[in-house]
């Protein structure tokens, strides 16, 4: 089966721009990207699932010509899924906004504490016994 | 056997509700158990029993218990040992003893997995078996909880022996891949190989950590945290001693692989030597025992490990002899504490004029512990000193050196001995304590009759040796015999140079003793006792670093880093799996050119929108690629799929208007141009190994696709013509169920972020409009002369957000896409439409409406709770599987019921239509939601904002 040139360039084109998009601190870039893939993801269902063809709906077209159904039945749900999600990501741009008015992502608290300590050194909490006893 | 190990689990399982009805009495009662098991033991005999119950043979665990002379002997060690410790600590233990109820569960559990170690014959099995006695041990050690000290201990001797369990779990399952997993096969057939070498390695070592042999024998000494006759049972009897069985157990048939009599016997007298020599400087009497414990297991396992006869009948004899002496002067040494308060040899002095029986006992054990004539131990060194005499495995030298090491060790373990009896009861009583020293406690029978049981066995068996050595010699017949003639275990043998041994490490002990002055300053000259225990803790430290370092460097706690590396790993591994798989790929232009004019419409639009600022341009311009999108559809012959991301990208459209209104208008972060190439070099690259990856696949396919059937199933099966949607509501239906529950999901989740003290606003009617916007809305009505509105919810909006041109287009247009979303949903099945496109065409009213009218208008429109729309829908979607179900159907199967109709005809129902109509409510549902959280509340907050800045502003709820 060969594959269609048009969908391989597409596909390349949606996962570069939404890859970059995601890669951003704005939450809508990033979410902007997430769409660009999530679109990209279809359409490389789609061109993994054969040629074009007719709709398939018995009685519209003969079997033989039509597209294949199962990837659409998949992409159709992702498409609302994406909806979904989209919905979601701009719930939580918006609780952001609300709580620090930004809306990007910053270093995560826990983790750069965790960092800073770690340099800082253990002043040495006794978990394991005082050396030299025993 | 396996009553037996159910029986103390049992009893375990109700000693914390006999110790609340009988208090401390429930221990000695709780030692009926296994009394019973002992006399069922000595009933039984040491003959050959099986037991088996397949549990998971999937993965070579089954309950198999097999009972043979060493499963016996030891099986009777931990029952009598195990009698002998309850009765005592039932008054060891005060009355009112905190945690009291735990301590005896644990102390019955312990015994009943302890029994199960010893008996159990599939490897696995006793590898669980393993690990629970370490559990309870750790529960035990740390009885105390509130001491810094016993936590300090139990995690300890957790961390040691779990770790030297892990090692032993992978030797084990090694040697069942090679061999087999059932211990009495494995060793009858021993596998080889190099495999097998490490796998034997691996096992040695988990025995050794759990028998605190040198290097790892740091934990035994901390352990006596424990209550005395804990460690009198776990520490001294039973537990330290499985490692000592599992060498026993496994020397007939691995004493000869690899590295096991190297290792076995040089670690074993160093611990044996190491052990004595600490033992000697120890003030305290407990551990004073417990570095002789460690001593003595190294001496265990030298003999075990050797892999004779006549080491194997020295060995087993010595265990005996061990197991009784070392408890009985463990429950001497909880008979001290108990009734003086102290087990400190510099501040005892003269308890045995005090105590005299007390005195005898001690004095009768601690003399089976020096291995003086004619008590157990002097029995097993005989024979050990014999064993050693004629090594047969050993060369002249290494045997030579052995015997010299033992010796050695003997001769300290009599001066300890001596040590022992002399701090505990020697002296006379301090002529300088205060006149109100605590007078000694009385002493109870309870706690001394156990141990004097103990005592006196220690040195019967040491009299009555050739009546019991039955299970003994049986076992030790399975080695090979390293001495021409038939070694027996005797306490004469005549004069012989063992005799002659023995007499003089005994007497180099006694001189040691009576010498003690300057032995004790030749020991501090020398030191060498290297300091494990600080080795453990620099090392924990030294992990709990590394840990805290490794996590400060990979988790920086930055977003597009971790993406970053996220992305790198699929650039490599996948990456170079693509690379390898490649042949070449049959590429066409296209379908039709048409895809071609489309693809660069969308691929301009997405280059634009990553390059724009303006943040609703930016969305625009990603919405309109979407579309697109949607036209690539239909053009792939998909007319679901383009209606379909036609309609959501409208609604995602919608969405994001409603939150930006609230963003500023611009993304004012700036990247630098390095950043910015960092990202298009981990970006294009994606991109383009994505492409691959779809050609690759296109041309990798060897099959027919599975939907080839799908057409004709569709119509004939699934009663619909439309086989995207047949697909969806019946043949992938478990796959459709699964994902509407992700928008339940994620609606109830955008709901919860909105409101966040409550699900769901009410709808906000007209009827509940706040103060300011219903007199707003009287007066519109007022003021107006012809009668009627074109939407009741717009007339409280402020005059400069109406626009009647919309309310009318709404007023006219909202009740036919409600119904246009109708003939979706129930045409669906049968031409492009279904329950999503019919639900997001129900969506997009709705929002026109609100659009229009605003957030009471919504209210108006749809006066239902949307968490209502989406519970329903699922429970619809889901019922009617459930339905089928109760039909005698699979789950979510379709039933096509056909009937006449008066009037309209024949009626064709089908049932997965009901499932569609959940599907279509939760669409609706979510876009409700959607709605209602971030359009009307936001509007809500808002007006609220310009009522009462302020206050608004104090609950944290506005912009």
């Amino acid at each position: 089966m060969s594959a269609n040139a048009v969908y391989l360039v597409l596909i390349a084109a949606l996962f570069s721009t939404g890859v970059y998009l995601v890669l951003d601190r704005s939450l809508t870039r990033v979410l902007l990207g997430v769409l660009l893939i999530s679109n990209g993801v279809n359409v490389l269902i789609l061109a993994v699932s054969g040629p074009a063809g007719g709709p398939p709906i018995v009685g519209v077209t003969p079997f033989e010509d039509m597209s294949d159904p199962l990837p659409q039945a998949l992409i159709l749900t992702a498409i609302v899924i994406t909806l979904g999600v989209a919905s979601f990501f701009l719930a939580l741009t918006y609780r952001s906004w609300v709580l620090d008015s930004r809306e990007d992502v910053l270093d995560d608290d826990e983790d750069v504490r965790v960092a800073t300590q770690q340099r800082l050194e253990d002043s040495d909490s006794d978990v394991y016994g005082q050396e030299g006893t025993g | 056997m396996i009553a037996l190990v159910a029986a103390h689990l049992l009893a375990a399982c109700v000693a914390p509700l006999l110790v609340r009805r009988l208090g401390r009495d429930a221990l000695a009662v709780l030692g009926l158990v296994p009394a019973a098991s002992l006399v069922w033991l000595l009933v039984q005999g040491p003959a050959e029993r099986v037991e088996r119950v397949t549990w998971m043979p999937e993965i070579h665990l089954d309950l198999v218990l097999r009972l043979d002379a060493l499963s016996w002997l030891m099986a009777v060690v931990v029952c009598a040992i195990g009698t002998l410790v309850l009765v005592h600590t039932s008054r060891y233990l005060d009355r009112d003893h905190r945690g009291l109820q735990s301590l005896t569960g644990n102390l019955m559990a312990f015994t009943g997995v302890m029994l199960g170690l010893v008996l159990a014959e599939n490897t696995l099995l006793l590898f669980v078996f393993w690990e629970l006695t370490t559990i309870f041990s750790y529960l035990l050690i740390g009885e105390d909880s509130r001491r810094k000290a016993s936590r300090r201990a139990a995690m300890q001797a957790l961390v040691v022996t779990t770790a030297g369990g892990l090692a032993m779990l992978v030797g084990l399952v090694a040697l069942g891949e090679t061999g087999s997993y059932e211990l009495s096969a494995l060793v009858a057939d021993p596998p080889s190989g190099r495999v097998v070498d490490v796998a034997v390695l691996l096992v040695v070592i988990g025995a050794l950590s759990k028998s605190a042999l040198f290097p790892l024998h740091f934990w035994l000494p901390a352990a006596m945290a424990a209550p005395t006759p804990i460690s009198a049972f776990l520490h001294a009897a039973a537990m330290v001693k499985a490692g000592v069985y599992l060498v026993a157990r496994l020397a007939p048939g691995f004493a000869d692989v690899g590295l096991w009599r190297p290792v076995v016997i040089s670690l074993g007298l160093t611990t044996l030597v190491l052990g004595a020599w600490r033992a000697l400087r120890q003030t305290d009497l407990k551990l004073l025992l417990a570095f002789g414990t460690v001593s003595q297991l190294g001496f265990l396992v030298v003999l075990v490990g050797l892999g004779t006869r006549e080491a194997m009948l020295a060995g087993l004899a010595m265990l005996l002899a061990h197991a009784t002496f070392k408890a009985a002067l463990f429950l001497v040494v909880g008979a001290v504490d108990h009734t003086t308060g102290t087990r400190d040899i510099r501040e005892l002095g003269g308890l045995g004029r005090r105590k005299p029986v007390l005195l005898v006992v001690g004095a009768t054990a601690a003399a089976g512990m020096a291995g003086l004539p004619p008590f157990a131990a002097f029995v097993g060194k005989e024979a050990a000193y014999e064993a050693l005499l004629h090594p047969g495995v050993l060369s002249p030298l290494a045997a030579g050196v052995a015997l010299a090491v033992t010796a050695l060790g003997s001769g300290l373990t009599v001066a300890y001995s001596a040590r022992f009896v002399w701090g505990a009861f020697g002296g006379r009583t301090p002529a300088d304590a205060p006149a109100d020293a605590p007078a000694d406690h009385a002493l109870s029978p309870v706690l001394l009759v156990p141990a004097a049981v103990l005592a006196a066995a220690t040195l019967a068996i040491g009299l009555l040796i050739p009546l019991l050595d039955g299970p003994v010699v049986a076992y030790a017949d399975l080695l090979p015999a390293g001495y021409e003639g038939t070694y027996e275990l005797a306490l004469w043998h005549g004069f012989s140079p063992a005799l002659w041994l023995s007499l003089t490490v005994i007497a180099l002990g006694l001189l040691a003793f009576v010498r003690r002055d300057a032995v004790g300053r030749f020991q501090e000259r020398v030191g060498g006792h290297g300091d494990a225990d600080l080795t453990y803790r620099r090392t924990m430290r030294g992990l709990d670093r590394l840990a805290g370092a490794v996590t400060a460097a990979t988790q920086t706690g930055s977003l597009p880093r971790y993406l970053t590396v996220i992305l790198l790993v699929v650039l490599v591994l996948p990456g170079a799996a693509l690379a390898g798989a490649f042949r070449s790929w049959d590429v066409r232009a296209w379908d039709t050119p048409l895809q071609a004019v489309v693809a660069v419409g969308i691929i301009a639009c997405a280059v634009a929108a990553v390059r724009i600022r303006q943040r609703l341009a930016a969305v625009v311009l990603v919405g309109v690629s979407g579309y697109g999108i949607g036209i690539l559809f239909a053009l792939h012959g998909a007319p679901d799929l383009a209606l379909t991301q036609f309609l959501a990208e409208s609604v995602t459209l919608v969405v994001f208007v409603l939150v930006l209104r609230r963003l500023p208008k611009t993304i004012t972060q700036r990247h630098s141009t390095g950043r910015r190439l960092a990202r298009m070099a981990v970006a294009i690259p994606v991109g383009l190994l994505m492409a691959g990856v779809a050609a690759t696949a296109i041309g990798a396919g060897t099959q027919d696709s599975v939907s080839e059937e799908f057409p004709a199933g569709a119509y004939d099966f699934g009663g619909g013509a439309n086989v995207v949607n047949v697909t969806l509501v019946d043949i992938r239906a478990w796959d459709t169920m699964l994902e509407v529950s992700v928008l339940v999901v994620a609606a109830t989740g955008v709901a919860s972020l909105v409101f966040i003290d409550r699900r769901t606003g009410t709808p906000q009617h007209s009827g509940h409009a706040s103060a300011a916007d219903a007199e707003r809305g009287r007066r519109v009505r007022a003021d107006r002369s012809e009668s009627g509105s074109w939407l009741r919810g717009s007339e409280m909006l402020p005059r400069a957000e109406r626009s009647v041109v919309l309310e009318v287009i709404t007023r006219l247009l909202f009740h036919p896409i409600v119904l246009v979303s109708l003939y979706l949903l129930f045409a669906g099945h049968n031409a492009p439409g279904g329950g999503f496109a019919g639900g997001l065409v129900a969506g997009l009213a709705l929002v026109l409406r609100y659009l229009a009218g605003g957030r009471y208008e919504l209210g108006e429109a749809a006066p239902l709770d949307a968490g209502l729309l989406l519970g329903g829908g699922l429970v619809l979607a889901g019922g009617t599987g459930v339905l089928g179900l109760l039909g005698g159907a699979d789950v979510l199967q379709t039933a096509i019921v056909e009937f006449a109709m008066p009037v309209y005809g024949d009626v064709k129902l089908v049932t997965s239509l009901f499932f569609d109509i959940g599907v279509y409510l939760i669409v609706v549902g979510l876009v409700l939601d959607v709605l209602r959280s971030l359009g009307a509340e936001l509007d809500r907050k808002e007006a609220e904002l310009q009522d009462d800045p302020s206050g608004a502003r104090l609950q944290g709820v506005t912009s």
